[in-house]
């Protein structure tokens, strides 16, 4: 035993925890792998293209922003939150979109999203909802073209080289046959015709609550039961929590089961809206979001119901078809007053924080 | 137990976190004995409180378990000689602290012989008042072996005067790694039995729940089998937790009491003592033993017979790992467990009553993960014993807003550590919270300081106007007498004049 042992200086506790941040990225990438795989069979070649080239901005974007600050970006791009952030960025785009949409999307998502603000953990929005919807509002016509699915399997899908063509060039006339609307989509559209839904409906391709998810539709938002597994796998290794999923969707169930019921015409069922859409991948990937959600209990199921009905009220109401993006940005700007006004009850005080009082023992 | 527990239930308590405890197969091997090392460093300050001021002189032959120091002031406790043998130096030597601060200490060279001195034992410690086993308790040097080291016999007198009705005996160790208390249940649960039940009389409490966490099986059963004369000590078995040893979280897992925030625990009618001072209780009371030996766990990946270990207080951590042999270089020396424990800057220093383990850790023990960022994923309120929001508080450090932290309710942080255990970004959260609970403090010293500096400038300021007050008063009153002998003059030569 020699007498010059110097440790360094270091505090309790000594023994860590085998989680780590990069640890959590790669179960969640990993989560939705099998919806994303899904995706890729089920649109073909031009959604790999599309998904490769947004995550390669993404990951350009957080790495270019690195630079000019003068830091090291590799262990940035390690800790797995910009692949993540353009991977649910490229999950919610229409599949066959052109590069630039993901491009822009990603550089977008990870610049203005998310490092200006000052990086991992400091960004009050979502990023890749912040990307989703820029390009939504700067390009609705490019973000609203929709094709049937055509598997891979299908001798008319496009092959490798010609998904690169769809994805450089945008959509060529020989697959235009294939341009199709969401179920969302195309029952907001016939109903502002004044075409009721008994009647819109019937000429949707798959039925809305068609649990493959085998329909147009983002490039990984329509396998809602892959999606939900990857959410359970999630749960179990408890990255996350059920409040907010279970939040959320309820919030989208209630309304819609009561509108549903009063007026079946002019409102979609519960399972249109829980299988449809966002609502999945929002429920258990975006919404989930640590960053931008509450970080009290309490406060992710107010935050998660609010995502949900205010999903419900613009999918509805409102002047576009999908609503989660918006609602969960418009519930990130309230999460630092929930975490403000819902804070856990601390350990011999009340909520408010006054000390309990000192309880007068009968017995002594 | 369905599928849906998994999800929407946690077992056990709402708090904390479970590390993976290390505890076995220290804990499992037998119990062995140091043999008394040829020197001793008793330190002064083994306790919280007034450190102990020497009563043996340099030279001095003195027998186990005499005193060696005696307590000063209210909160303090004295120290004896764990074996017998010469008094070789009194001087300072390395404090069992990560700065390496000096620190006074008597060094005792054994003669070998491990001879007692005189012992009073009592043999029905029942028949004592209450005052008279505070007073022995005191006399033997007794305080809190379950890390906090607070003078037990003080602690006796609060739990009389504010009645309570409850003992609490803490056998939850909840700590990675260390199976002292474990072990002391297992060999010797009947003297924590007599102990809590001397205690009990002591502080006039009708019934006792030991707690003790659920992962010590062979314990619980030892300690059931030595309480079950008993009616009114019950054995409660509690969920295996981090921090469930900690006074707090094993109060309200036993009883359902919460101890409010600025209150002691005795204020809700329950004490807590940890099971090894209950067994230094009963050696004090029924053997006239003072506390001058422990159970040291040995632990950690450098060791090469991890186990438990009874050692003279005094007795070096080199001593020890020599004992236990090590198997490398150790990377990090611990003294007691990995989430609160104290780094050690080197093993030539000392075993003090407060020391349950020491923990020589290998390389990958010891890896230290770089911090990042905070992905504020919430893991750090999830664990918090207290209800804190770790994250909150440590922004608010980071940003320089100490009162801000304030605001979070720092000042209610017991520094378990479990934040920065669960923390994915491995932000050292614990030292944010030191670091503004000092600077705090330092603050409060200083205002306090500046304070009375003003009072005093103040009353100087005040006590120079009354005095330049005074003298003007005095120089008018002097100006006035002067003036009336002149006009009594003048008036006298008026009338003198006047006829």
């Amino acid at each position: 035993m020699s007498n010059t042992l110097r440790p360094p200086l270091v505090a309790a506790p000594y023994a860590v925890t085998p989680h780590n941040v990069s640890r959590v990225m790669l179960w969640v990438a990993a989560a939705l792998a099998p919806a994303t795989v899904f995706g890729f069979w089920l649109y073909g070649w031009p959604a790999v293209h599309l998904w490769l080239i947004t995550i390669g901005f993404s990951l350009f974007g957080e790495a270019l922003c690195l630079r000019l600050m003068q830091r090291a970006a590799i262990p940035v791009l390690l800790d797995g939150s910009a692949l993540l952030t353009g991977w649910l960025l490229a999950l919610s785009l229409p599949p066959w979109a052109p590069w630039w949409l993901g491009a822009f999307g990603g550089l977008f998502a990870t610049i203005i999203g998310k490092q200006v603000f000052g990086g991992l953990g400091q960004n009050l929005f979502n990023p890749a909802m912040v990307a989703r919807v820029a390009l939504l509002i700067s390009f609705p016509a490019a973000m609203t073209v929709w094709v049937a699915p055509l598997p891979l399997t299908n001798p008319a899908a496009p092959g490798f080289i010609d998904g690169l063509r769809i994805t450089m060039g945008g959509l060529p006339a020989a697959f235009d046959g294939v341009t199709s609307a969401t179920m969302l989509g195309h029952a907001k559209t016939e109903l502002s015709r004044g075409i009721d839904l008994a009647h819109s409906l019937v000429t949707v391709g798959a039925p809305a609550d068609d649990l493959s998810g085998a329909r147009a539709g983002s490039l990984g938002e329509t396998a809602s039961v892959l999606l939900a597994g990857g959410g359970l796998l999630l749960l179990v290794l408890r990255i996350i929590t059920w409040h907010i999923p279970v939040a959320m969707l309820t919030a989208i169930a209630i309304p819609a089961l009561i509108f549903h019921a009063i007026d079946p015409t002019r409102y979609l069922s519960t399972a249109s809206h829980l299988l449809s859409g966002g609502a999945m991948l929002g429920a258990f990937f975006i919404a989930t979001d640590y960053v931008t959600s509450p970080n009290t209990r309490l406060g992710q199921l107010l935050f998660g119901a609010g995502v949900g009905f205010l999903t419900y009220v613009i999918r509805t109401w409102g002047g576009y078809p999908e609503g989660v993006a918006f609602a969960v940005l418009l519930m990130n700007a309230l999460t630092p007053v929930i975490d403000r006004y819902l804070k856990p009850r601390i350990y011999g005080r009340d909520r408010r924080g006054k000390a309990l009082e000192i309880a007068e023992e009968s017995t002594s | 137990m369905g599928i849906l527990d998994r999800f929407f239930k946690s077992h056990g308590p709402d708090w904390g976190v479970h590390p993976d405890d290390h505890k076995r197969p220290a804990a499992d091997a037998p119990l062995r004995t140091l043999p008394v090392p040829e020197k001793l460093y008793i330190p002064m300050q083994q306790h919280v409180g007034g450190p102990a001021r020497p009563v043996v002189l340099v030279g001095q032959a003195v027998l186990k378990g005499q005193l060696l120091a005696e307590a000063q002031g209210n909160i303090s406790a004295p120290i004896h000689a764990p074996t017998s043998g010469r008094v070789v130096a009194i001087g300072e030597i390395t404090a069992p602290h990560p700065s390496g601060l000096a620190q006074l200490a008597i060094t005792l060279a054994s003669d070998g012989n491990d001879t007692w001195g005189e012992r009073q034992p009592v043999v029905d410690p029942f028949s004592l008042s209450p005052a008279e086993i505070a007073k022995r308790t005191a006399a033997a040097g007794v305080v809190g072996l379950g890390g906090a080291t607070f003078p037990s016999a003080v602690k006796f007198n609060l739990g009389k005067r504010l009645k309570v009705s409850t003992l609490i005996v803490n056998g939850g160790e909840c700590e990675p790694y260390l199976s002292s208390d474990d072990c002391l249940m297992r060999y010797r649960a009947s003297e924590v039995v007599d102990g809590l039940r001397i205690i009990m009389h002591a502080i006039g409490a009708g019934d006792a729940l030991v707690g003790i966490e659920e992962n010590k099986p062979e314990a619980i059963a030892a300690m059931k089998l030595a309480a079950e004369p008993f009616g009114n000590v019950r054995i409660c078995p509690v969920p295996a937790r981090y921090p469930m040893g900690s006074d707090k979280q094993l109060i309200q897992t036993l009883t359902g009491k919460e101890v409010p925030a600025d209150a002691r625990a005795a204020e809700v009618g329950v004490l807590v003592h940890n099971v090894s001072t209950c067994a230094a209780v009963h050696r004090a009371l029924r053997l006239g033993e003072p506390l001058i030996e422990r159970i040291v766990t040995v632990n950690g990946g450098a060791v090469a017979t991890p186990g438990n270990v009874f050692a003279p207080l005094g007795a070096r951590v080199a001593d020890l790992l020599g004992f236990t042999g090590l198997t490398q270089e150790p990377a990090r020396l611990i003294l007691g467990g990995p989430m609160m424990g104290t780094l050690l800057p080197h093993a030539t220093i000392p075993i003090v009553k407060g020391a349950s383990g020491i923990l020589a850790f290998d390389a990958r023990e010891a890896r230290v993960p770089e911090a990042g960022a905070c992905i504020r994923c919430g893991s750090c309120t999830r664990a918090c014993p207290m209800g804190l929001l770790p994250l909150e508080m440590a922004n608010h450090i980071r940003a320089g807003d100490l009162e801000g932290a304030l605001r979070y309710e720092l000042s209610d942080c017991i520094a378990c550590g479990c934040c920065a255990y669960v923390c994915p970004a491995h932000i050292p959260l614990v030292q944010y919270f030191s670091h503004a609970k000092g600077e705090l403090s330092a603050r409060e010293r200083s205002k306090l300081r500046n304070a009375a500096t003003r009072r005093l400038v103040e009353q100087r300021l005040a006590r120079l106007e009354r005095e330049t007050r005074e003298k003007a008063a005095a120089a008018a009153k002097r100006k006035a007498e002067r003036d009336a002998a002149k006009a009594r003059a003048a008036g006298t030569s008026v009338t003198e004049a006047s006829p």
